[in-house]
């Protein structure tokens, strides 16, 4: 018989001490060392050094496209993230199932391809670049044109976030609501909305997290003008380009310590929306 | 009782929806067609065959032969201790595997070049050895193994846990070694599920721009991957060489899509299936 020693649960299946092992340390040397290496780096830096970054207008300019930028097209990406979940849950259309598929497109096009992509659209001979240059509006190398490239790739996540959650709703809530006196309108607002509002938050969030970091498909369609359509990820590699590794190092680490506490934030989100799902199951 | 909306409200947000769609997925698809046949089906292939067009397509390919098998390889390793087993820490160790998907590409690049540059930690041990990571293959794998991290992982860990762990318990009881309780019982229930997170990594390997592109060097021939091939011939005005090696990656990433889509159908019964028995 096998010993059953209370404080050490005797585990009918092998490996535990081996595959946890191996994770921890291909995790460790993959990923916590790099990381680590770039606060160790960061921290090295006095206090003067980091003044002189942030008081940099260029680094300010960049950070507000890459944040402001992000917030917009996460916005965007709520609303018409909300409405393709809608449209794919609720009614039946022909194609639906293929443009289902379909959306998890950003997700598997490498985001260089995009990038030149939407670059060939939105510049002032591009098919639609040429329909909206004689209104006025340029997208192509301005900061418009860095948050039409995050919408895209920001695009699945609010769909997918919400999609599920839609499709679990129940019908009599609605019915109910209507025998009451509801309308239909009053219906989404009052009823199916805040049903939704955790996992349109948290797509919302992904969005925005995704939006912030992105590189690729923003840098041909953006132009990057210092100080105007340049975002912080391409300002990382200019500076490292000039060998800058100090400025790259302190812009990184930033960008690194928002993107945690964004990681949390979606963690948080995450919880609330699982636990008001389990709580209406029950 | 009228629960749904007046078909006019219906069609009319089936259409914005679908506007968007059209705006935002296909138009940029069929930029990348017209942009790469622009020129004629001629000058297509003939920018296909290029000797730097052909260096960085066998380049991504090998990139992507490395990263995802040992992709695949941490992936069973770690779903298997955080699916089997209980301990402390169990959701900290998630959150930290799913790490890499939250940092930008251009920092996952740079992390390498602090480790490895001349200026960084290892950078003069490797300098003495003669060895290079950066500005060559092994910083690419390197770069493209950060970024792929939590693809497989992520994928079995949420499947294996709602199969439980009954299976292997009963084969390790009736006398079956653990590894071959590995291969024979757990590999066939996850199988589809590892192939959707193999399908994704593979599709991210193979594209993988920022965190190569701060790695790489950018040397023509020699550590050029496909997509910073696209952005070299895009920044020398060779638009349809550009578009041309560009429409080969979505192509990729359509198949991608067609057998993810088959395979998630085919999860959704399985799963549907394993509730209700």
């Amino acid at each position: 018989m096998p010993k059953n020693n209370p404080a050490k649960p005797w585990r009918v299946i092998p490996g535990f001490g081996l595959t946890l092992g191996l994770t921890l340390g291909w995790l460790s040397v993959l990923v916590l060392i790099p990381l680590t290496s770039l606060f160790v780096m960061a921290s090295g830096l006095s206090l003067d050094q980091w003044l002189a970054i942030l008081a940099d207008t260029r680094v300010q300019a960049a950070f507000r496209l890459s944040f402001g930028g992000a917030l917009v097209a996460a916005l965007i990406n709520a609303a018409a993230g909300l409405l393709v979940a809608w449209v794919l849950v609720r009614y039946d259309f022909p194609g639906r199932r293929l443009i289902d598929a379909m959306v998890d497109l950003p997700f598997a096009l490498p985001t260089a391809v995009a990038g030149i992509a939407l670059a060939a659209l939105y510049a002032p001979q591009g098919w639609i670049g040429q329909l909206i240059e004689p209104l006025g509006i340029k997208v192509a190398f301005t900061p418009l044109g860095a948050i039409v490239a995050m919408v895209f790739v920001g695009l699945p996540f609010v769909v997918r976030t919400v999609q599920p959650v839609l499709e679990d709703i129940d019908s009599e809530v609605e019915e109910a609501a209507a025998s009451l006196g509801a309308g239909r309108w009053q219906t989404f607002t009052r009823v199916i909305l805040p049903t939704l509002a955790p996992a349109l938050l948290t797509g919302f969030a992904l969005a925005f997290a995704r939006a912030v970091g992105e590189y690729g498909s923003v840098i041909f369609i953006a132009g990057n003008f210092p100080g105007l359509s340049e975002i912080v990820p391409l300002l990382i590699v200019v500076r490292l380009e000039q060998y800058d590794y100090v400025g790259a190092t302190a812009i990184a680490a930033i960008m690194l310590v928002a993107s945690f506490v964004l990681l949390l934030a979606i963690n948080g989100l995450q919880r609330w929306n699982r636990d008001r799902l389990s709580r209406g199951a029950a | 009782m009228r629960r749904d909306e007046s078909s006019l409200i219906r069609w009319l947000l089936i259409a914005l929806a679908l506007g968007f769609l059209g705006l935002f997925l296909v138009l940029p698809l069929a930029a990348v067609l017209a942009q790469a046949l622009g020129k004629g089906t001629g000058a297509y292939f003939a920018a296909l065959t290029q000797p730097d067009a052909w260096a960085a397509i066998r380049l991504t390919l090998l990139v992507a032969a490395i990263a995802v098998p040992v992709n695949i390889g941490f992936g069973l390793v770690a779903s298997w201790a955080i699916a089997k087993f209980d301990f402390r820490g169990k959701s900290l160790l998630i959150s930290l595997i799913d790490l890499p998907f939250s940092v930008s590409p251009v920092i996952s690049g740079l992390v390498f070049v602090l480790l490895f540059g001349l200026q960084g930690w290892f950078g003069e041990t490797l300098r003495d050895h003669n060895i290079r990571v950066l500005f060559a293959v092994p910083g690419i794998v390197l770069a493209t193994m950060f970024v792929t991290f939590p693809f497989v992982a992520r994928e079995l860990i949420p499947l294996m846990e709602e199969q439980g762990r009954e299976e292997e318990e009963a084969a390790i009881v009736l006398g079956a070694g653990g590894f071959k309780t590995f291969l024979t019982v757990t590999l066939p229930n996850v199988k589809w599920g590892l192939l959707h997170g193999v399908l994704l990594c593979n599709a991210r390997a193979m594209g993988e721009f920022g965190a190569v592109s701060v790695v790489s060097g950018h040397i023509r021939g020699l550590t050029n991957t496909m997509p910073l091939h696209v952005e070299i011939l895009y920044n020398e005005y060779d638009f349809v060489g550009a578009f041309a090696v560009a429409s080969l990656l979505a192509l990729l990433a359509l198949l991608t899509l067609v057998a993810k889509s088959a395979l998630e159908w085919r999860l959704r019964d399985e799963i549907s299936a394993l509730r209700q028995s």
